[in-house]
């Protein structure tokens, strides 16, 4: 059986093409591209992707307009049937704000837009989407956001930490994120959330260029953990 | 009916903004500011009938955040 993954775009969205790329050079299997407007999912698909970008101009709040699309209806319902969802940057944003991932993405600490290459430890290497990756690693992944800082209240962090749904953290300053989080998992592990960009570090060839292919075992884990038998 | 929502920050939830707007206060010469936070006026203009629960409902699903975000509705007959 081939690997089902389907890509939504949204007004605004601009990881979209970078997204189904990364998830076709590790799948080998075109990504289906889902448009914001549309009212269902295909059929019997292995993962949601989730992009990066701005959607609908990021009014209201980052992610606000996309959790109440059309599309997101059905993403939501995916989600709780158990369909694997990968949020990326934007589309973590997306996730928090359609409460399928607890907390919110507030404006970066310090003000300021953030692009570069960050290190990011892997804080729990035993979930679907993170298992190709060793527990306590350090990995170089591309950040480009506004509003990335992290923030849940105290309580709920510390649940997240006890269950183990801190999936990557901040190895160092990036933006003011509480407990450095980068990225978070859904209480069944099916969901991840993370504002890096992994689709971004896919290339061997471009190791010295951008940063590195750190993200591709991303997608591998999710090819191994999601594809069907 | 004219409806005014208040959307503020939560107590403790941090406001860059607030506070880069706070120091370029301080650095025009006024003193005396203890503190600046920026919250969001939305004006709505809502059907007479509209009731409370519905400005409440739209404010829970789409207005604020209530992770980090409080909100006051305010209506010709006075804030909530």
């Amino acid at each position: 059986m081939a690997f089902r993954a389907a890509v939504v775009t949204f007004p605004g969205s601009n990881c979209d093409r970078d997204m189904a790329v990364a998830l076709e050079a590790v799948s080998g299997q075109p990504a289906i591209r889902v448009w914001h407007g549309d009212a269902d999912l295909p059929a019997d698909l292995d993962l949601v992707a989730l992009p990066g970008g701005f959607s609908y101009g990021d009014y209201l709040r980052s992610g606000a307009m996309a959790a109440t699309s059309p599309i997101m209806r059905a993403v939501i319902a995916a989600a709780e049937r158990g369909v694997p969802v990968l949020g990326v940057c934007n589309g973590f944003q997306v996730l928090t704000e359609a409460r399928l991932l607890p907390g919110a993405l507030l404006r970066n600490a310090g003000q300021r837009f953030v692009c570069r290459t960050v290190p990011l430890t892997v804080a729990n290497a035993a979930s679907p989407f993170t298992a190709g990756y060793a527990a306590g690693e350090t990995i170089r992944i591309p950040v480009a956001h506004h509003d990335g800082n992290y923030y849940a209240d105290a309580e709920t962090l510390d649940r997240l930490e006890g269950e183990g749904r801190i999936a990557f953290r901040y190895a160092e300053s990036c933006n003011g994120s509480a407990r450095d989080i980068a990225g978070v998992l859904s209480a069944n592990g099916r969901v991840l959330g993370m504002m890096p960009h992994p689709e971004r570090a896919i290339e061997p060839a471009a190791v010295a260029a951008l940063g590195g292919a750190d993200g591709r075992r991303l997608f591998e884990s999710i090819l191994a953990s999601f594809a069907p038998a | 009916m004219q409806v005014r929502v208040l959307v503020r920050l939560k107590p403790g939830v941090l406001d860059p903004q607030g506070r880069a707007v706070h120091h370029a206060l301080e650095g025009l010469g006024f003193e005396g500011v203890a503190d600046v936070r920026i919250g969001r006026l939305i004006e709505l203009d809502v059907a007479e009938s509209t009731s409370r629960e519905t400005l409440t409902a739209m404010c829970e699903k789409l207005l604020a955040n209530t992770v980090i975000e409080s909100f006051t509705i305010e209506t010709p007959e006075g804030p909530r």
